[in-house]
């Protein structure tokens, strides 16, 4: 758990960077610290590894006072990345991992061995990977080296200052992703900067959003957006804050978990009885491996054709998926269900957009009521 | 020039002696002034507004001295030398003028390659809770070598070329063939000093060339960056 007590930031020319600042982020909760650009967001989080001194207050890790720790020791407890990566372009993919075992004195067999199942967790592998130097790497990847530099030590308490900043926006997406995966499995506490407020409701378990020095509103993505305590959280937060809340929902929340099935080579005549007298419009193509090929409308199925040769193409959303990514396929496919089917493309249930409608209002009314 | 050929041929021994004698006066030279100047130019690029004071001083003394002309620096060395009732003539003048010569290519190159290290490495480095000798030593350094390698070529080169005047003061070397040709007019002795000067300078701008790929760290290689 961290937890920053009343904390100042004054520099010597009077400007005063963060201003009277207090919040606690438990454990194995991820803390978004957002806000425009010169809101105290980056000195707030260098402040907790010492990076930038303290001016006023006191910040506690798990109870203890960091202002009475020595500061290497402490910020060897931390894992850190940025934006700029700064991987060490003279070592090795591997030795810039073990950095920090490196420092701590871990043995050579457990840094080689902790270097391995850190690049295996970043999907990079090992072999292929750890003998390389980050000048022969794509930007993607120098990017999840930096986080599995972050990791080495497994340190409990990790801050990155927008760390998925300098890459595509593809790119970015995916690693986002599969961060959070990570994320889910080893449940660090981290304090994470970005001033890009779909990033902080995708990543936040918690937003922490400051504006000129001062922390503005603490709570969830949720809280944010439906229950905004001022005007500049509400101007910040934006119009289209329904759009925003579609990335708060994932398919798998929403989605019904049975779906009307046909086979692809059924008689179109058969299915179309079968729907009528069911009173469905819609119904999903799947072949024998119980796999996704396609869907059919009521209205399509006619004369003696079979179900594979009127079904349209295979229009699904990833079980997985955000809300908005679903909406965007329905959008894009004229189709108002769409299957929702795992990574092997099989099929899981429906996503209806009456659903996703509904989902919505009761988010809003969830924000509200806090 | 076939003259100069005949010294070569029928005295090879006078033009390796005097050879020897110039390389162990560069050799002195820049030593000395490696060992004052990457510490001193590790030194300036601390973190600061005093330290920040004390480069620009430090640089600007060091800009000053590269260009007072040669000649004129042996003169001032040896006129400090002799108020101080000390030997004013022969290698200890020499080394010391070229060692103030030789001295601002290294200084700078250091400064400027340490001061070049991308911030973003520096504070990537620092934030993992590197102390600032291991942030020095393991980051800063290897990083700058390349660029300190390149000054302390530029170096050594610049230093066996004004060596040559080291003669004028009677501190030997080759200039030795260039001050008596000048003086007995002649032709032959000058081009064997002169020639002979240049061949080594070029002989170690390339032997150099090799250690500074050698001891370029292997990330930082332009065949691996593409």
């Amino acid at each position: 758990m961290i937890r920053l007590d009343k904390v100042s930031k004054v520099y010597p020319d009077g400007t005063r960077a963060v201003i009277d600042v207090s919040f606690e982020v438990p454990d194995g909760e991820l803390c978004v610290l957002l806000g425009p650009s010169g809101c105290g967001k980056t000195t707030s989080m260098k402040m907790i590894n010492r990076l930038i001194p303290i001016t006023e207050g006191e910040i506690y890790i798990d109870g203890k006072n960091t202002g009475e720790m020595d500061e290497n020791e402490l910020r060897r407890n931390i894992g850190y990345a940025i934006q700029d990566i700064g991987l060490f372009p003279h070592m090795t993919v591997g030795q810039n991992i073990e950095t920090v075992p490196v420092l701590k004195g871990w043995s050579k067999v457990e840094r080689a061995k902790r270097a391995e199942e850190l690049l295996e967790l970043m999907g990079m592998p090992p072999g292929e990977f750890k003998n390389k130097y980050p000048s022969e790497l794509s930007g993607g990847q120098r990017q999840r080296v930096g986080v599995a530099r972050c990791l080495g030590a497994d340190p409990s308490l990790l801050l990155m200052d927008e760390p998925f900043g300098a890459i595509d926006p593809i790119t970015r997406v995916r690693l986002q992703g599969e961060f959070l995966k990570i994320q889910e499995v080893l449940k660090k506490t981290i304090i994470f900067v970005t001033h890009d407020i779909y990033e902080a409701i995708k990543m936040g378990d918690k937003i922490a959003l400051m504006n000129e020095g001062r922390l503005v509103q603490y709570g969830t993505p949720a809280e944010l957006l439906y229950r905004p305590e001022n005007e500049f959280v509400e101007s910040f937060v934006g119009a289209d804050r329904a759009l925003k809340g579609l990335q708060l929902l994932r398919v798998k929340e929403i989605m019904t978990d049975t779906a009307p099935t046909a086979k692809p080579d059924e008689k179109a005549e058969a299915v179309r009885a079968r729907m009528e007298q069911e009173g469905i419009d819609w119904l999903a193509v799947v072949d024998i491996g119980g796999r996704f090929v396609g869907g059919v409308n009521r209205l399509d199925l006619s004369g003696g054709r079979t179900v594979k040769e009127v079904m349209s193409p295979p229009a699904a959303a990833p079980v997985d998926a955000v809300l908005n990514e679903a909406i965007s396929l329905m959008l894009g496919s004229g189709l108002n269900t769409l299957a929702v089917v795992d990574r092997d493309r099989k099929l899981l249930g429906v996503l209806t957009f009456d659903a996703i409608r509904e989902a919505l209002a009761k988010l809003g009314q969830r924000g509200e009521d806090q | 020039m076939r003259d100069a050929w005949q010294i070569l041929v029928r005295r090879p021994e006078v033009v390796l002696d005097r050879t020897l004698e110039h390389l162990q006066m560069v050799g002195i030279a820049c030593g000395i002034a490696i060992v004052i100047g990457v510490p001193l130019g590790i030194f300036i690029s601390g973190k600061g507004k005093r330290r920040q004071a004390i480069a620009d001083t430090v640089l600007y003394v060091a800009e000053i001295a590269m260009t007072v002309p040669s000649i004129a620096l042996f003169g001032f060395v040896m006129a400090i030398l002799s108020s101080l009732n000390l030997p004013s003539l022969g290698l200890p003048p020499a080394i010391i003028a070229l060692v103030i010569y030789a001295q601002l290519p290294i200084l700078r190159n250091t400064y400027t390659a340490i001061r070049g290290v991308d911030p973003a490495i520096i504070e990537s480095g620092r934030g993992m809770g590197m102390s600032e000798s291991q942030l020095l030593f393991k980051v800063k350094l290897p990083l700058a070598i390349p660029v300190i390698m390149a000054g302390l070529r530029t170096s050594v080169v610049a230093t066996i070329a004004i060596a040559a005047i080291a003669a004028l003061i009677g501190a030997g070397g080759l200039g030795w063939f260039i001050r008596w040709g000048l003086r007995q007019y002649r032709m032959d002795l000058i081009i064997v000093g002169s020639v002979s000067v240049a061949i080594i300078g070029i002989l170690f701008d390339v032997l150099m060339h090799r250690v500074e790929r050698w001891v370029t760290p292997k990330g930082l290689k332009r065949s691996v960056r593409q």
